[in-house]
């Protein structure tokens, strides 16, 4: 679809018009702002060679690398229940899930790579504490319900953001989230599972259960991030055709599939207030606590310190290896050269 | 019981080993968690065909496959611990999968065994006590550093491949057909070792320190795997078993490759008693065990 809907935006500058020596850059920026505008207008794809406008490169590192980052630190609260998962096959699911983050983290680093920035800048900068991540992996996960609820709704609700963003204007990202949305959605069932066997479980497991949904529902809702009054950058990122739907769209969306859900887990939301309301026809929910997800977000959460360092910990003690595998691989490519000599 | 033919040589991977029998299965990327639809032998078939009466193991089997499975399941969940902490991301997906497909080995080899006295595989995984469990010394050891992981990956990867390369002849079809589906994997176990072996012994002055050093602490816990006892004897002698006295000149043989080809010398250290197969177990694998199963041992009953 990609492909054919480029064939209808002509006249790429540099591809089938060559800028002529004398019309300098100011006339290679209109071409390339003129190219840009036809692929937005017409919903198409811009690739990495293209020309694009210097916001869009940037709001689009920010946002590839802060996913980036998120599937990368989200790997540590999941990692914490391997060790302990109650049976072989859900340890064996966990660590398949943790395992698949890795690997959401690499295809994410390689997406913004083709916008110029390199994965270790990337990751300097994450560790630096420069580079931001979903708010939702400073929370601890403290009972082994927590993997439920973290798969049911904390994926659930990266489900939500992400499946629109398999249309995202940006090529390798918009290819990347259809790879990336296929893995979540296991990720997300396995999370109800988890809960659904808990539910019909002993009393205790299902209590664990309760408290887990009580704990993650509100941090889960806010993971689409603040309200559209409150949202400056939604605007452009939604003109761009890189967001689709407003924050508050998808908030109502993920509470109305969430409130279908609890019911066959025979557990309740924490929230009295979750009711549709039928003249906008759009899910309703309490209020949620701002204060809270900007305080996380700026460094005060329960675990912020501790995921910087762990990560932190990882790049440095891995940083001989890192170094080992480069020197190896220089004194290879130097003995083929020799050999070929 | 036949030896099977090694399989023609094909190296892989975008650095070459340049090993005889690293990737001896040609197919690098077998791994358990890649969907192979149709052919793939999942513990849940094994637990069916035991609950249905298809398949119970002897006493004799079950005790190996106790062996096997412990061995698998303490390395699974030591390789378990790197998942976010490894040097760069890729190790993260590999070490995961090395973990990955030894946590299914472990719930096939468990799964079977458990067959025999009744019991599921999580009853033996959850609810044996420290002397009980059957693995050697060498799986139990801990992850040290990077190099000290590899070196344990490298003894067992060589290990696993030659006793599952000869365990898919056995007489026992249900041991014959987890060991055909293991060996592919550990195949690409010994790669990937093979390749960080390599690398790091040619790669810094540092990493070569390191993992000399790594070879130096695991060395001790080899001689163990290949020692033959009265229950490995008289299996082999029923055609269900390999003696693992009979693994070691190959063992010697390709690992010695790998050494040679990292300039390394094979560890001139002291061996340690092992006695993991009696259930004497090192100082290690009690925390091991407690962390793996506290979770269980809360909701005795609970189902998950």
């Amino acid at each position: 679809m990609a492909a054919q809907n480029l064939q209808s935006v002509p006249d790429q500058p540099g591809a089938t018009q060559e800028p002529k020596p004398n019309e300098g850059q100011d006339q290679l920026e209109a071409d390339g702002q003129a190219y840009f505008d036809r692929v937005m207008a017409d919903d198409s794809r811009i690739e990495p060679k293209d020309w694009m406008p210097a916001a869009y490169r940037k709001t689009l590192l920010r946002q590839i690398s802060q996913h980036a980052h998120s599937e990368i630190i989200g790997m540590q609260p999941e990692a914490n229940w391997i060790s302990r998962a109650p049976s072989l096959k859900r340890k064996a699911i966990l660590m398949a899930k943790v395992q698949d983050e890795a690997g959401h983290g690499l295809y994410l680093y390689s997406a913004a790579e083709t916008l110029g920035q390199s994965r270790d800048q990337m990751m300097d900068d994450l560790i630096a504490g420069k580079a931001r991540y979903s708010s939702i992996f400073n929370y601890p996960a403290l009972t082994w319900a927590d993997m439920g609820a973290i798969g049911w709704l904390v994926d659930g609700a990266a489900i939500c953001n992400q499946v629109p963003l398999c249309r995202a204007s940006y090529g390798p990202y918009g290819r990347a989230m259809v790879r990336i949305c296929k893995e979540e959605s296991f990720h997300q069932r396995q999370g109800f599972e988890i809960l659904l066997e808990l539910s019909n479980g002993t009393p205790a497991q299902k209590q664990m259960a309760q408290d887990a949904v009580n704990r993650w529902y509100a941090p889960a809702l806010m993971m689409f991030g603040p309200p559209d009054d409150d949202s400056p950058n939604s605007k452009q990122s939604m003109a761009w055709n890189i967001k689709r739907f407003s924050n508050d769209e998808l908030r109502s969306r993920f509470v109305g599939m969430m409130v279908e859900q609890v019911r066959v887990l025979g557990l309740t939301l924490p929230d009295s207030e979750v009711r549709f309301n039928e003249d906008t026809k759009k899910w309703e929910h309490g209020p949620l606590d701002w204060n809270e997800f900007k305080e996380v977000l700026a460094g005060r959460g329960p675990c912020n310190s501790q995921r910087l360092e762990r990560r932190r910990q990882a790049h440095d003690d891995g940083a001989w290896v890192r170094e080992a595998a480069a020197s190896y691989a220089a004194k290879q490519v130097n003995k083929q050269k020799e050999y070929a000599a | 019981m036949s030896t099977p033919e090694t399989q023609e040589i094909t190296g892989h991977g975008d650095i070459s080993v340049g090993v005889a029998g690293a990737g001896a299965s040609g197919d690098g990327s077998a791994s358990a968690t890649r969907i192979t639809p149709g052919n793939a032998l999942r513990p849940e078939d094994i637990a069916l065909e035991v609950r249905t009466g298809l398949a119970r193991p002897t006493e004799d089997v079950a005790e190996y496959a106790l062996r096997l499975g412990d061995d698998a399941l303490i390395l699974a969940q030591r390789l378990g611990h790197w998942i976010s902490r490894a040097p760069e991301l890729e190790e993260d997906v590999a070490l995961g999968n090395i973990a990955l497909d030894q946590l299914g080995h472990a719930r096939s080899f468990l799964s079977y065994a458990a067959g025999a006295w009744d019991k599921t595989e999580d009853d033996l995984a959850y609810f044996r006590r420290e002397h009980e469990f059957r693995s050697a010394h060498l799986f139990e050891q801990p992850n040290g550093d990077f190099a000290v992981t590899i070196a344990r990956q490298f003894v067992v990867s060589y290990y696993q491949f030659e006793l599952y390369r000869r365990l898919t002849q056995s007489t026992d079809a249900t041991l014959a057909a987890i060991a055909a589906k293991a060996v592919k994997e550990v195949d690409y176990h010994r790669d990937h070792s093979t390749q960080w072996v390599l690398r790091l012994a040619g790669g810094t002055d540092e990493s070569r320190r390191r993992m000399i050093h790594g070879f130096k602490l695991i060395w001790p816990y080899v001689g163990e795997l290949f020692v033959d006892d009265e229950l490995t004897t008289r299996l082999t002698q029923a055609g269900a078993a390999v003696e693992p006295s009979s693994l070691r000149a190959d063992f010697d043989r390709l690992t010695g490759e790998v050494f040679q080809e990292a300039e390394l010398e094979v560890p001139d250290v002291p061996a340690a008693p092992g006695g993991g197969r009696r259930g004497q177990h090192s100082e290690h694998l009690g925390y091991v065990l407690a962390e793996m199963q506290v979770l269980a041992r809360e909701h005795p009953g609970a189902s998950w």
